[in-house]
């Protein structure tokens, strides 16, 4: 249910990193999509801030609720998705791929060993 | 329906002021004046009458019909009450005039109706003293956060969190948290009450006080109140009451007895003044004698010879909260409506309000789910939980009702209750009413269970349809500009 | 009972079908929890509460000529603002959450919005706060949201009360407050554009200011972006009706008193909290905010909009804890602003500043009485310097059935014998000329 390339946090973030840079692509999970609802707006940080792991990034705004979005690594943000405000339709379509949000130059990408893989997150989902 | 803009025809005009009798004035610099008049609408009188005739007739309210919204409490607004606060030996007072040399004395009724509101209130509500400045409930919790925040301060003690329930109304922890403090959640149990082990192992030195409504949020009456309280004291903390659910234990207890601290009371809830569609409301705060100094000011105060006074050297008070006294023309109301009910009146407001409440309950409990299923009080909580397996969900059951000619019910709040209706009829329904809205409510499951295409279709009757929330917050359009 | 429809026997038979007694339904709440009967007042019948407020009523004076002013002005209402707002659909409805079937209280808040942001010059305005002063401190609020800074550069020519609102809800908060002074009565501007740095949040002015003059803010504008801070103007809605808008101006925030937009002076409320901003800072802005959509039948309609900022659903993260506000109060601004209409603003104004100008004639030609100030750039508004403290006079005036003024001595220092005079579209020539004569005899 939940792409096997990524490792994901208790806040619903998705991290996939690419095998041979230091890049770590950013999105929120398809159950926080359904949770939020129709996305209306995102706030998202500019290239070159520098993050923390757990720190707040930015926002993500729906009809329903406005929620934080966290950063699951630390380092520096590399890229953000320019064209994905223009798009927000995306989000129910390819929450994986097409929506994602940022790419952060990891400073240590070990620090994903600590956040949960597809099957852990599918698992601790089901208490929802 | 055309906006008003769109129905301006330039030259068009409404009311004129009359000709001037003075000399017009040449002294004003032209670098300050503006260049055009503002691009206001042009209408005739007849076609503006016209205008907002039509908008409030896209409209419901209380003299519409049944508006059962849980913790709004959405009792009759008496006609004689409008009557009153509209004469103009109170609507054109200037609020300044107290504050000037011998103005006080040509302000004696209206100085007496805030002291005379404020001994009510406070016998209704067992406290030492109020403040009528706060202008809305959300205004008096802000108001109070502010008084916990001097009471610390004052006494040396270094406090940095408000312990607020989970199934709290949104503008308890918003109030606590642009207080200054952090926020606490404590979990409700299995049977709708606080969880009392929670609240002991969250209770610290450094918890400033609790913020509650009772009975909570779900209609239920907590019979350990007294318990919490005193473990709020035992760390030196205070408890607040948030006194949206007055209405159903007015008369019968008061927040002062259970050992609340401070007390804020909606005028617009309890008191029957209207709502205005959003307010005016009037939230004034009450508090135990160890709080009275830290009351806004100023304060109206009865001198030896009879008569009424401001009064603003109070050393320890928080300060000015409202401009002047508070929204005069709202607590004029809520006095003129306390003077009409009296003790018994009151008594049969919570009395009525409770059974009212427990009937609607009690027939609906075969339809819907009901999560918790002891006494209620004024108002009492559903889930749609049971329609879920059709597709329904309480948005739909709601907009469904609104097909039927009733206002619904609050829909998801309070949040600790998955699917929520909050149903509060009040006091002021027939038994007429409420088996219209139970046959409307019981029709509707069986919508739900039979042909869930048609909830899912409602509103069809209204004055519009469902509404495009997503898009109106994508690209907001919040103003019409040429 | 008053307002109680269901009669003893239809309670008996609901009591019945629930199986319960009375007493029973409140048996949840512990015995000693349970008050004795209150001691409150035998209750009074339509009749006798009718007798009771006229008396009461009557003690309060009626008739008084105001020339009292202080950010609060008795302007004229027309009769079809009372007539609309008496409407119960308006009055007795709830917050629209239930946009379906609010659609009037939903377009009435668009409209009047637009209304605002028209007579301002802003590009968004909310649905409205409780009054000016809480409109100041959301504002301040909103700039330090916005900038990340925590100093605010505040003029005492800013309403005092307003000011001491500010500081009381600020107390807790770790606010740089940097107050200036006026300068014969107006900003000193070029104080306060060297004083704004990299620590300033925003700047806090008031036009026209407390003293009555009307200034141009566009300078301090610009030396607030210069250093990435924010202009905050405090307007007086009617005042817009000639001047120059705040909007024009460059300032990124714009507050207001709407009492004089059609609402009684009512002993100090309800009020009418005006915001308005640029677009950007939208979702900063805290209240309700009214927006366009359509409806599933292909109709334009209205909801209320980005929610998600409000105490409801962020909760402890939102960003004010505004819920009830003023939504009755903006209707009657609407009304009020639709009725005159572009011209009857402007006339409306206009009457105003020239009535002023005509009264500070007057006044200023009794050879003991003074101006305050140099300026002559006032809206409605003017300081006279009298021969006695104003403690003396003012009573003397009132007892001759006219307020006078206001005395500044209550908010500021050595002004003992300055009087703050208002005149308004609603004061004659005769109750002018008899306000100059009657000061002039009680000097």
């Amino acid at each position: 249910m939940f792409p096997k390339e990524c490792r994901y946090a208790e806040t619903h973030e998705w991290a996939r990193p690419e095998k041979e840079t230091n890049i770590v692509t950013v999105g929120i999970t398809g159950f926080a999509v359904e949770q939020l609802g129709d996305i209306v707006y995102l706030e998202l940080p500019k290239v070159g801030a520098k993050v923390q792991k757990g720190s707040s990034l930015g926002m993500v705004e729906s009809v329903k609720a406005t929620s934080e979005l966290y950063a699951p690594v630390s380092g520096e943000v590399a890229e953000v998705n320019s064209d994905i405000s223009n798009n927000l339709e995306i989000f129910k379509s390819d929450p994986y791929g097409k929506a994602w949000l940022l790419k952060i130059k990891a400073s240590d990408k070990k620090e994903l060993d600590s956040l949960m893989d597809a099957e852990t997150y599918e698992k601790q989902l089901e208490g929802h | 329906m055309k906006l008003i803009f769109e129905k301006s025809i330039t030259g068009r005009r409404g009311v004129k002021p009359p000709q001037s009798d003075v000399p017009s004035s040449t002294v004003l610099d032209k670098k300050l004046l503006r260049e055009k008049p503002a691009p206001l609408p042009e209408l005739s009188e007849l076609d503006a009458v016209r205008h907002f005739t039509e908008l409030s007739r896209r409209n419901f309210g209380i003299d519409t019909n049944f508006y059962p919204l849980g913790s709004c409490t959405m009792k009759y607004n008496p006609k004689v009450t409008e009557l009153v606060a509209s004469s103009p030996n109170f609507t054109s007072l200037h609020p300044l005039l107290p504050q000037i040399p011998a103005g006080d004395k040509l302000t004696q009724g209206a100085l007496q109706v805030l002291y005379e509101t404020d001994l009510l209130l406070r016998e209704i509500t067992g406290m030492a003293a109020f403040s009528m400045q706060p202008m809305a409930g959300a205004h008096g919790e802000l108001t109070g956060i502010m008084i916990i925040s001097a009471y610390h301060k004052a006494k040396g003690n270094v406090k940095d969190t408000i312990l607020i329930p989970d199934g709290a109304h949104g503008t308890n922890p918003a109030s606590a948290s642009i207080g200054g403090y952090h926020v606490k959640t404590i979990p409700s149990d299995e049977n709708g009450y606080m969880d009392m082990d929670a609240l002991k192992e969250a209770l610290h030195d450094h918890v400033a006080g609790l913020m509650l409504t009772c009975p909570d949020t779900l209609g239920i009456f907590n019979p350990r109140i007294k318990e919490i309280c005193d473990l709020v004291h035992s760390v030196d903390g205070l408890v607040y009451y948030d006194g949206a659910n007055l209405n159903a234990i007015v008369g019968k207890a008061r927040p002062g007895d259970f050992g609340f601290d401070i007390v804020h009371l909606n005028l617009h809830k309890t008191f029957a003044t209207p709502h205005g569609a959003g307010g005016p409301g009037s939230g004034p705060v009450g508090v135990v004698q160890k709080l009275v100094d830290f009351l806004p000011v100023s304060v109206v105060v009865k001198k030896k010879d009879g008569t009424f006074a401001l009064e603003y050297s109070r050393p320890k008070t928080i300060g000015y909260i409202a401009p002047f006294y508070g929204n005069f023309a709202i607590i004029l109301r809520a006095y003129a409506y306390i003077l009409m009910l009296g003790r018994i009146g009151l008594e049969r407001v919570s009395e009525n309000a409770v059974l009212n409440a427990n009937y609607i309950r009690e027939k609906l409990k075969p339809y819907y789910d009901l999560p918790y299923a002891q006494l209620c009080k004024h108002e009492c909580v559903f889930s749609a939980s049971r329609q879920n397996q059709y597709g329904v969900h309480a948005l739909d059951i709601a907009k469904g009702l609104i097909d039927a000619g009733f206002h619904p019910p609050t829909i998801y709040f309070p949040l600790i209750v998955k699917e929520a209706l909050m149903i509060e009829p009040t006091e002021t329904e027939s038994k007429e009413t409420m088996d219209a809205f139970v046959d409307a409510m019981i029709e509707i499951a069986k919508l739900a269970e039979t042909e869930p295409e048609k909830l899912k279709a409602a509103p069809l009757t209204s004055p519009a349809g469902r509404l495009d929330e997503t898009s109106a917050a994508r690209n907001p359009n919040l103003a019409y500009l040429d | 009972m008053p307002f109680i429809a269901n009669t003893d026997q239809q309670r008996k038979e609901m009591l019945a079908e629930l199986g319960l007694t009375m007493e029973g339904l409140f048996a949840d709440i512990p015995k000693q929890l349970r008050c004795k009967p209150l001691n409150l007042p035998q209750a009074l019948s339509e009749q006798q509460l009718r007798e009771h407020m006229t008396a009461l009523g009557a003690k309060n004076s009626t008739g008084l000529t105001y020339f009292l002013g202080g950010g609060f002005y008795d302007h004229f209402i027309p009769a079809a603002v009372d007539a609309i707002t008496s409407r119960s659909e308006f009055y007795t409805a709830y917050t629209p959450y239930q946009p379906e079937i609010s659609q009037g209280t939903l377009q009435a808040i668009y409209e009047y919005q637009s209304a605002i942001c028209r007579l301002t010059e802003m590009e968004v305005a909310n649905a409205s706060l409780y009054d000016g002063g809480t409109a100041i401190y959301e504002a301040v609020t909103m700039a330090i949201q916005v900038t990340g800074r925590n100093k605010v550069i505040i003029d005492d020519s800013v309403n005092p009360i307003y000011r001491v609102m500010l500081e009381s809800y600020t107390r807790n908060l770790k606010i740089d407050h940097e107050r200036t002074q006026n300068t014969d009565g107006l900003i000193n501007h070029k104080q306060i554009c060297s004083d704004i740095d990299e620590h300033t949040a925003a700047v806090v002015v008031q036009n026209p200011n407390f003293f009555g003059f009307a200034d141009d803010f566009t300078d301090i504008a610009h030396a607030a972006h210069e250093k990435g801070a924010l202009l905050i103007v405090s307007c007086y809605p009617v005042s817009l009706g000639i001047f120059k808008t705040p909007g024009s101006m460059g300032a990124d925030i714009v507050t207001g008193e709407g009492q004089s937009l059609g609402l009684p002076l009512s002993f100090g409320g309800p009020y009418l909290g005006i915001i308005a901003s640029r677009e950007k800072y939208v979702r900063k802005m805290p209240g309700r905010l009214v927006g366009q959509t359509t409806d599933n039948r292909g109709q334009r309609g209205f909801v209320l909009t980005l929610q998600t900022r409000e105490q409801h659903i962020r909760r402890d993260k939102a960003t004010s804890n505004i819920c009830t506000n003023e939504s009755l109060c903006a209707l009657r601004a609407l009304v009020y602003l639709t009725l005159l209409g572009k011209e009857g603003l402007r006339e409306t104004a206009q009457l105003c500043a020239d009535k002023a100008a005509y009264a500070f004639k007057r006044l200023t030609a009794i050879p003991s009485v003074k101006p305050r100030f140099n300026s002559k750039n006032f809206f409605n508004e003017f300081v006279v310097e009298l021969p006695k403290p104003t403690g003396q006079i003012i009573p003397k005036m009132l007892e001759q059935g006219i307020a006078a003024g206001f005395p500044l001595s209550k908010y500021y220092k050595n002004m003992e014998n300055s009087l703050l005079v208002a005149v308004t579209e609603k004061n004659t020539k005769q109750q002018i000329d008899k306000l100059a004569q009657t000061l002039e005899a009680c000097l």
